[in-house]
């Protein structure tokens, strides 16, 4: 485990020193990344402008509710951008050397990319969290202060599933799917808004297909004080369960996998 | 203007081979527009009074906006054009007896014609079937869908227009990655793309509908929708027609420029 630990920090460190050589691109493309959430962000302010709540949240809310599951997703998506970018290994045959090496075939998909530039969208994130803290009108204490953690955590393990679950079907597809965007890109643009704002129909199925409401809907309603028996706190770490099945999922892929490079 | 008709027909079945993508892309935008109904309609049950259009009307624009969505998304741009600026393969292209403005608007028109029409009728079918509110209202009457044609045609003029322009406006720059990313982002933000013009405040919602980005999507999905009537409709279909002859003057200017003071990088 140890090991593991050190060989994945190694492997990141050598991706942040290759970044740096072209510290211009980089500049550009962390810009970039802030660009197109801020342009999300935009849409739900001037949104405010003229509604004063969704689903019963008040902006103030609602950018904390955003803050955190941009948080969430860009966490998942710097640790996990080797699965997003997996069915090019598969087509290029990639996957292959990295099956003969002695080391976890997940660890060294992780180590083939790690994408800094999503801090971009990271601090814009952060920046809309502080103002969500302030304006969300909440009395923070500790259980609350550890529901957010717990919030981060089981967030980006959806996301991290989610990308694992898409990257296991390139091993039947070669190809990656238009269709995953739904729930990745799909989740973080509509995640800006309560799942509960949406109906009960979704959120049933947000609850227990793919857990999104888990670290997002129902915790922000401890945060806010509409639930306040604790053991709503812990709901967030339920959302782990879901790792397992897009890893089996993975383990299957892996066992039908068929070289396709040359 | 033959030669560019078949360079259009050309990159149009080009375009027309992606098909898996295709399906792919319409599962896409037909849970990508149901979510951002359920949006609207949230907004809408918490305060009705408050909402700018109709429900009918910003449901049928939403779907439309899905199913067209190749002819007016803003990042719809070619990479390959740009890499092309950039490492000199343009030259290539240059060295054909053909002008260089029309050949990359024909090829931007194939790109987004050809796309969209595998894309659209799947979504609008689906759409005009879905129950109730939620589903495409069918048009009203004949002379508002002839002028919702008209704008559509003009709309994507605009769009594409706009596009050759940036491209041209590569020419000068050598990196066109940031130019790119702050363009597109202005053209969601600004062309109704993120939300529609109608849910801004009032005093910006004017600003906004004179410029250019205005004439790209929101006309004619507004007058389909019902939202754009009248003169109002009309005024805006006219502003369609400017815009298009200045982005049309102003990229071929550029151009013009561009390929007269051209250096082309790489060997």
């Amino acid at each position: 485990m140890r090991a593991a630990v050190l060989l994945y920090g190694h492997y990141v460190s050598i991706h942040v020193k290759s970044m740096m050589q072209y510290k211009g691109s980089f500049l550009l493309a962390v810009t970039g990344q802030f660009l197109v959430s801020f342009n999300v962000f935009l849409g739900m302010f001037f949104m405010f402008q003229r509604f004063s709540a969704v689903g019963g949240f008040t902006y103030g809310q609602v950018i904390l509710c955003f803050g955190i599951f941009l948080m969430e997703f860009s966490l998942a998506e710097c640790i996990a951008r080797g699965f997003d970018t997996f069915s090019s290994m598969v087509r290029k045959g990639e996957f292959d050397r990295v099956m003969v090496r002695p080391r976890g075939l997940v660890l060294q998909v992780l180590g083939s990319r790690f994408d800094l530039t999503r801090i971009g969208r990271m601090l814009q994130a952060v920046v809309m969290f502080a103002y969500g803290v302030k304006a969300g009108g909440i009395c923070w204490d500790i259980p609350k202060a550890l529901t957010v953690v717990f919030m981060l955590a089981g967030g980006t393990a959806v996301f991290f599933g989610i990308f694992l679950a898409s990257a296991a079907l390139c091993f039947f597809t070669l190809e990656s799917l238009e269709i995953m965007n739904i729930f990745t890109d799909g989740a973080r643009e509509f995640g800006k808004y309560p799942v509960g704002a949406y109906g009960k129909r979704l959120l049933q199925f947000c609850t227990f297909v793919i857990p999104y409401a888990l670290v997002q809907h129902y915790p922000l309603l401890f945060l806010l004080g509409k639930r306040t028996e604790a053991w709503w706190m812990f709901v967030p770490l339920l959302a782990f369960w879901f790792v397992i099945p897009c890893y089996g999922f993975w383990r299957v892929g892996i066992k039908k996998y068929q070289s396709s490079g040359s | 203007m033959k030669k560019y008709l078949s360079f259009f027909r050309l990159r149009f079945s080009m375009g027309l081979s992606y098909r898996a993508a295709a399906w792919a892309g319409i599962a896409t935008q037909f849970v990508w527009g149901g979510m951002e109904i359920a949006m609207f309609l949230a907004f809408y049950r918490e305060e009705p009074g408050k909402f700018p259009m109709t429900i009918e009307g910003i449901i049928s624009y939403v779907w439309l906006q899905q199913a067209f969505l190749a002819l007016f998304a803003a990042w719809m741009l070619e990479p390959e054009v740009f890499e092309s600026i950039k490492d000199g393969n343009i030259a290539y292209e240059m060295c054909r007896p053909m002008k260089i403005y029309p050949m990359l608007f024909a090829r931007a028109m194939a790109m987004r014609i050809s796309r969209a029409a595998l894309r659209c009728l799947p979504v609008i079918l689906f759409a005009v079937l879905l129950p109730g509110p939620y589903g495409l209202e069918a048009p009203k009457g004949a002379g508002r869908f002839a002028l919702f044609l008209g704008a559509m045609i003009l709309g994507v003029l605009v769009t594409v227009a706009f596009g050759t322009l940036i491209y041209a406006v590569t020419f000068f720059t050598i990196s066109p990655e940031g130019l790119r990313l702050l363009v597109t982002s202005a053209m969601d933000f600004f062309n109704g793309a993120i939300i529609p013009l109608p849910f801004f405040p009032d005093k910006m919602k004017q600003v906004m509908e004179i410029l250019p980005f205005a004439a790209m999507q929101n006309v004619p999905l507004r007058i389909y929708s019902g939202d754009l009537q009248g003169n109002g409709a009309l005024r805006a279909v006219m502003l369609q027609a400017f815009w298009l002859a200045v982005l049309v003057a102003a990229g071929w200017a550029v151009m013009a420029r561009a390929e007269r003071k051209l250096t082309v990088q790489g060997g």
